[in-house]
């Protein structure tokens, strides 16, 4: 990976800032570790650790009723347990913003990961969530940009998938050194 | 030890001189109870999403730090998220309640016994979390201070009320969504709501 490469995170606060996302919900994460690292230290962000992703939904949606943008970070093995959850989105037509990073999708190396990862498009879109994919790190600014614009915008449930690749986790031993 | 409270006047106690109170209920039972105490713009009653009311209550608490957020549920709903308990003990709200109208039974779903009908407690559970104050009421005496706390002392406070198994009338808010969505927001946050 380029130098470069690393900054995404970077962009992906500073994207969240312009887009007037004042609280953030999170469940620890491997991809997300710079990102939750910049929203925890920015004293005019809310971020709230999760003790699952389902939680995150009911967050997004009670800061919207109070008129606050709220923004969720997970992996996509949490989107699993988000599916009952944004059926109430959709039903009361709540934004949502959430930002996956993809495990069991490009080069996985646990397979107990594939199954969730593989089917995480699908299942975002059968709930009605628009799904917009990231698959390089230059991408990845950009399309939360138009996510956070569609969502806050036009009040719709969209996700952007960060591609496995730009994560780039290849084994337990880099996993485990991260 | 049976319940003597009933569940509909206890709410409607709660809610009496509710000012500028936000209220967000659980689905089912306690939904109808905020709803027979008098409909409202700033009720935002559940009508699934079963184990998230409290969550809908951070998020809101968090986002309006300046009004007071009260978060009324069931026994079996707040059982679906008791890990929402251990969220809300992290960010420690001082404009949060949640209280839970306990009859020990899945009331919607034909009166089958949940957890705390074999002795969960809930509010040692919301002790344990972080809650600042917490309480299991069985009967009047504390409800005028619980009151009072909700709407003044620094919180998250934490109440489970044991009351009587009853099957009671229902008493329907607004089902759509939508709807109860963007009058919360129009009450709440006036014009401005539909600008944002």
């Amino acid at each position: 990976m380029k130098r470069s490469d690393k900054s995404w995170p970077e962009a992906l606060y500073k994207t969240l800032k312009i887009a007037g996302v004042r609280q953030v919900g999170y469940v620890p994460d491997g991809g997300h570790k710079r990102l939750i690292e910049l929203c925890l230290a920015d004293q005019d962000m809310r971020a709230v650790v999760l003790s699952t992703e389902e939680e995150g939904i009911g967050l997004a949606a009670g800061a919207w009723l109070g008129g606050v943008r709220c923004a969720l970070l997970m992996q996509s093995s949490g989107v699993g347990n988000c599916i009952n959850h944004l059926g109430t989105v959709r039903e009361c037509r709540f934004p949502l913003l959430l930002l996956v990073t993809m495990r069991g999708q490009v080069g996985e190396f646990n397979p107990w990961q594939v199954p969730m990862g593989q089917a995480t498009p699908a299942v975002l879109s059968a709930m009605g969530v628009v799904v917009h994919e990231a698959n390089a790190a230059e991408a990845i600014a950009p399309t939360v940009d138009a996510a956070a614009r569609l969502a806050f915008g036009s009040y719709q449930a969209v996700a952007v998938l960060i591609s496995q690749a730009v994560i780039g986790i290849k084994s337990f031993q880099e996993q485990a050194s991260r | 030890m049976k319940p003597v409270l009933h569940r509909r006047q206890v709410v409607e106690f709660l809610l009496q001189e509710r000012k500028s109170l936000l209220v967000v209920a659980g689905l089912g039972s306690t939904a109808w109870d905020i709803t027979a105490a008098g409909d409202a713009p700033l009720n935002f009653p559940l009508w699934g999403a079963m184990g998230n009311a409290a969550m809908f209550g951070l998020g809101l608490a968090l986002a309006q730090p300046k009004r007071r957020v009260l978060v009324i549920t069931g026994d079996g709903e707040m059982l679906m998220g008791l890990g929402s308990l251990a969220t809300i003990g992290v960010q420690k709200p001082r404009n949060l309640s949640v209280v839970v109208i306990d009859n020990e039974r899945y009331g919607e779903t034909g009166m089958q016994a949940t957890h705390t009908s074999a002795g969960v407690d809930l509010a040692k559970v919301a002790r344990a979390c972080g809650f600042r104050t917490t309480q299991q009421l069985r009967n009047r005496a504390r409800l005028a201070a619980l009151r009072s706390a909700i709407h003044a002392s620094p919180g998250p406070h934490f109440a489970q009320i044991k009351v009587r198994a009853e099957k009671l009338p229902l008493v329907l808010p607004p089902r759509d969504g939508a709807l109860l969505k963007s009058r919360f927001r129009k009450a709440l946050l006036g014009e401005q709501a539909d600008l944002d």
